[in-house]
């Protein structure tokens, strides 16, 4: 499934709303997660899963081609985990 | 880090605010958003939204594993995992929002 099917099914199960609507729905849903840990904030989707933002420490690294040393930077990366009820539909006969 | 968890119900006020339909048909919506992406994971679909990321189910063999504080042998089944993979564009937001 990519985002325009997801849309599509949207509009199908809401025939009322615009197709232009629900895409702006569905695309808001998603801006907003995101714009949620660019604040390093997380999002709890009880049953689906959360979103996080996990801090990496500085290290020093190494250019694999040349076997240089880097410094690298303190980073945060995003973190997803899934919620319980979608790990066990996951596992359900 | 983090004071604030965002949850379905800021999502809908969000929904709410951009396209004006009512309270109650915005949480609807992002529950049908929601519910459309389990089912097609469920399904064993894997679920690729451009620019965020994509969610993808995979299959693990089952295995020994072992209680670490008894040291007993217990045997893990095989199941189904999700995981997910950031977009770069979600990568760099959130690298570029959390520097210091």
């Amino acid at each position: 499934m990519i985002r325009s099917e997801l849309i599509q099914k949207i509009a199908d199960e809401n025939p009322h709303l615009y197709q232009r609507d629900v895409e702006r729905i569905v695309n808001t849903i998603f801006e907003e997660i995101i714009n949620t840990m660019a604040r390093g904030d997380r999002v709890e989707l009880r049953g689906f899963g959360a979103f996080s933002v996990k801090k990496r420490d500085a290290r020093v690294g190494r250019n694999p081609r040349t076997g240089e040393s880097v410094q690298v930077e303190e980073k945060h990366v995003p973190f997803f985990k899934t919620g319980k009820l979608l790990r066990d539909r996951l596992n359900e006969e | 880090m983090s004071e604030k968890t965002l949850t379905r119900m800021d999502l809908s006020e969000c929904v709410f605010r951009e396209v004006g339909l009512s309270r109650n048909e915005s949480a609807q919506l992002v529950e049908s958003v929601l519910t459309s992406m389990s089912d097609a994971l469920v399904a064993g679909e894997t679920v690729k939204i451009s620019s965020f990321g994509t969610f993808s189910v995979r299959a693990k063999a089952a295995r020994v594993g072992r209680n670490p504080k008894t040291g007993e042998e217990v045997p893990i089944h095989p199941r189904r995992v999700l995981t997910f993979r950031p977009s770069h564009l979600m990568k760099d937001r959130v690298a570029a929002g959390n520097k210091k």
